[in-house]
């Protein structure tokens, strides 16, 4: 039997989502739940026998407090749609993939591989958790794409389906080829090694049969897939260096693993030895598995998210008639009127034409508060409606907004990673200089002394010194850091970016959801305080309104009854009024309640209230800042330069000077444009930048700096382009994490000491020109895996600085 | 000792078996999703087609 879920205290806890809930239960066959939609979700589960749900995780469910609108996915009906989102069709089935961001624990998988209890034209559903995504295939004769989207939303998932879904012409294929090379070089190298076991121990019976020429037979044999299959990557990227005349790490690798080779074969074909295969297999064997650790990084985010998976795929399109139709965002045009129902992106640029329009902009532009359109005022896209449903005329096209437009820069073209040399390309052209040095050193030696020994020793000295303890400490150190990075939720885009953030100098926040939280506001009444009748009276207008502030002043105040609003008036701009229980009740600016414009700098947005034409007091609405924020921008204040560059208006500025003090630069109202030219500039001056943002607006900043990190409250919900998304809760971590970062670089070097004894040892003994294949088959595992244990070891270590820092955190939010 | 020439040729063949069978597993995507077979394995053992009547016994129990 399941725990009972009601807290004694006060709390009622939901059945379904485990949320609060608050002051209105519902009671369904013994349950609480927290809204409609909870229950009737519930009611569908426990219908169609799926009551399991509730039994693997408590509360389980997605909170439905916002109802999807019916008719939302009618668009999948579009026989063009269905063909560009299904991947797979016959007779009778058709496959399709759904991304679920609301996936969260065992339940949900459970629920999702049972669909076709609910829509029994569902053949199966399988759950990829770590992705997030639903693959289902049904037969479409009994059902369609719009019925499965809508089952899905039934029960509480919503499938996020955005433009980006059919643009994009082919989904991401998991690479299975890096994989297999590891396994076949790991394969042969195992086998080489058993093999070469009576080399290493010179046993003489084996000799006398000519078991040791049949087993380097063999060896040559399982070389080969290492040589030309595995080990192939390394030989094109070092060819594709040295052709744009870059010696980047690769070269050298590849030249160490061509001489073993080439000096192997000689050696078992003439019959004089045994060669190195065994070290070079052993070598490509881990550097591919170093690669492959440093690559896998974290597969639900993905990076390269642009507008249009931020804009939906469906829009609703009113025609002559009056008949409303669901067509696709992409086939827009000028002209057409769209209907954008409440809580639905504008998805192209376009004149209100009914209805009132809230709009919220805040991911788009900064600005925090919705921004009021009257009818004929071009409203922009990917502003979110927030106040019911309105028609709009197309002025732009999708693609031609003036959102879109900032993709056009020339700062989405270019591509990063290619402009930036990591310092390990940069040591490793050292290393290449210094071993051709002692290369050439042995063979003027040997050719004065024994000119026989110049071959055996040069190549000797090339295969011992091969640069791969440098590719393993990096790519070992990277890996784990990645991993550990993603444990505080600071989920990077590759390793290349931890090298970039040990290098800033210069950090520059957005506002808008970056240091204050979204969707957040602070609120506090500053007058003689509200007797219970006098704020019952405020509430009641205030509901009355849509406007932001209004609903912030009623989630404010206590929970009272409504009661009944007579002669209400909404005066735009200025506030509203009503007669309330034989009172009169105003609010509004100061300009509208008290007849004067107490024009003073302020913080934050004013809210006057007057009853009876008697002053009672004002609301002060701020923005709510992320906790903490005091604290971590005092400790990266002493150690970065600090900006703050907001699309918002500067009615925050004097809170911000007294947080950041005055030295640090701020610039307000700034678009899209504006930010990425500034951080440009910035670059110009040789600043090294880190830019912390979270919406579209920040995009282009985002991609122009040196490291753009996205900061979301759920990592689930979109953010654009950046290099890493950090999670709005491991903000305060920041200062720390940065520091982190700095560290690999000292991990790097160290475990590149450690490989440097390693080769004095290993050189010395082959500039003496009598290397055996058994010292070298020991080295080189011994060195590899004590630099993978070195690097491991030592980020792992570095990482306590981190853990340190977490308990100070959840002291801050108590 | 010449047995040692076949024994280790078989070995070496039977050796190859397992790769391909490893190659196998990575091509038909085995290794795509580590997480959600691990929680699936502990669901009832029920498939879609013949889990009716089974739930219905079910839902007696748990509520």
């Amino acid at each position: 039997m399941k725990k009972e879920l009601t807290d004694i205290k006060t709390k009622t806890l939901c059945y379904h989502c485990g949320e609060d809930c608050d002051h209105n239960v519902i009671v369904s066959q013994d349950k609480h739940f927290c809204c409609q939609g909870c229950k009737t979700v519930y009611e569908i589960i426990n219908k169609n026998d799926l009551c399991s749900y509730y039994d693997m995780e408590q509360a389980p469910g997605i909170n439905q407090k916002h109802r999807i609108r019916e008719g939302k996915f009618d668009f999948l009906d579009d026989t063009q749609i269905i063909k560009k989102l299904t991947h797979f069709q016959d007779d009778t089935h058709q496959h399709v993939i759904f991304y679920l961001p609301q996936m969260h624990c065992a339940s949900c998988i459970w629920i999702l591989e049972h669909l076709n209890k609910i829509n029994p034209g569902i053949i199966k559903s399988q759950v990829n958790f770590v992705k997030k995504e639903v693959t289902v295939i049904y037969n479409y004769h009994e059902t369609s794409l719009k019925k499965v989207a809508e089952a899905l939303t039934l029960i509480g998932y919503e499938p996020h389906i955005s433009l980006n879904d059919v643009s994009s012409s082919k989904v991401k294929k998991y690479d299975t080829t890096s994989i297999v090379k590891i396994g076949i070089a790991g394969f042969c190298f195992g086998n080489i090694m058993m093999l070469s076991f009576p080399e290493y121990f010179s046993l003489a019976k084996a000799d006398e049969v000519g078991l040791k020429t049949w087993f380097s037979y063999l060896n040559l044999l399982l070389s080969l897939p290492v040589f030309f299959y595995s080990a192939s990557e390394f030989f094109i990227s070092g060819y594709k260096g040295l052709r744009q005349k870059f010696l980047n790490i690769d070269a050298p690798i590849a030249l160490a693993v061509l001489i073993t080779f080439g000096r192997s074969v000689y050696e078992i074909l003439s019959g004089t030895g045994a060669g190195y295969l065994d070290s070079m297999s052993g070598i490509v064997f881990f550097m591919l598995i170093g690669r492959y650790f440093q690559n896998r990084t974290y597969q639900t985010i993905s990076f390269d998210r642009d507008f249009k998976s931020y804009f939906p795929l469906g829009v609703s399109v009113i025609d002559a008639n009056g008949i409303e139709k669901q067509i696709s965002v992409s086939e827009l045009k000028v002209g057409d009127r769209i209907k954008i129902h409440n809580d639905e992106i504008v998805p192209a640029d376009a004149i209100l034409f009914l209805g009132k329009g809230t709009i919220d902009y805040s991911f788009v532009t900064g600005e925090s508060l919705p921004v009021e359109k009257s009818i004929g005022e071009i409203v922009y896209a990917g502003g979110k409606q927030t106040s019911g449903a309105i028609e709009l005329e197309v002025v732009k096209e999708v693609s031609q907004s003036y959102l879109t437009q900032l993709w056009n820069n020339e700062a989405f073209k270019e591509n990063k990673e290619e402009v930036k040399i990591s310092f390990i390309h940069r040591i490793s052209r050292y290393f290449t200089y210094v071993l051709f040095t002692i290369a050439l050193s042995a063979a003027i030696y040997w050719s004065i002394n024994d000119p026989s020994k110049i071959w055996g020793a040069v190549t000797a000295v090339l295969i011992v010194a091969c640069p791969c303890a440098l590719l393993l400490s990096a790519t070992f150190t990277n890996g784990n850091m990645i991993r550990i990075l993603n444990k505080y939720k600071l989920y990077v885009k590759n390793a290349s970016v931890i090298e970039q953030m040990s290098e800033i100098d210069t950090i520059v926040f957005d506002k808008t959801g970056t240091i204050t939280e979204q969707g957040k506001s602070e609120i506090s009444f500053q007058g003689e305080g509200l007797s219970g009748e006098q704020s019952q009276l405020i509430r009641s207008l205030a509901n009355q309104s849509n406007h932001p502030l209004s609903k912030s002043v009623v989630s404010f105040l206590p929970f009272t009854k409504m009661l009944n609003v007579k002669n209400y008036k909404e005066f735009k701009g200025f506030g509203t009024s009503a007669t309330i229980h034989d009172h009169f009740v105003k609010m509004g600016s100061s300009d509208f309640v008290l007849g004067k414009d107490t024009n003073q700098l302020v913080s934050g947005s004013r809210v006057y209230v007057s009853i009876d034409e008697a002053f009672v007091g004002y609301f002060i609405v701020k923005n709510s800042y992320r906790q903490g924020l005091k604290n971590i921008v005092s400790s990266l204040g002493s150690q970065f330069d600090l900006k703050i560059l907001s699309g918002d208006n500067a009615s925050e500025e004097a809170f911000l000077k007294s947080v950041f003090g005055n030295k640090s630069e701020m610039l307000f109202e700034q678009k899209p444009e504006d930010k990425l030219n500034f951080i440009k500039g910035l670059q110009n001056n040789n600043k090294k930048i880190l830019m912390i943002g979270d919406g579209l607006n920040d995009a282009g900043a985002l991609k122009q700096s040196n490291v753009g990190i996205a900061i979301s409250d759920d990592t689930n919900n979109f953010s654009p382009a950046c290099d890493a998304v950090l999670s709005g809760k491991n903000f305060m971590l920041l200062k720390e994490l940065i520091n982190y970062c700095r560290r690999q670089k000292t991990i790097i070097f160290a475990s590149f000491v450690l490989s440097i004894l390693y080769n004095i040892v290993g050189l010395s003994i082959a500039v003496q020109g009598n290397m055996q294949p058994v010292i070298a088959a020991i080295l080189m595992p011994i060195s590899s895996i004590s630099i993978v244990l070195l690097t491991t070891g030592l980020s792992s270590f570095y990482e306590l600085n981190l853990k340190k820092s977490i308990p100070d955190q959840s002291h801050d939010q108590k | 000792m010449s047995a040692i020439f076949i024994m280790i040729g078989a070995s070496l063949l039977l050796a190859i078996g397992f790769l391909i069978a490893f190659i196998w597993s990575v091509r038909s995507n085995q290794y795509e999703d580590d997480y959600t077979p691990s929680v699936r394995i502990l669901f009832d053992n029920t498939t879609p087609q013949d889990n009716k009547q089974e739930t219905n016994n079910k839902t007696s129990k748990t509520k």
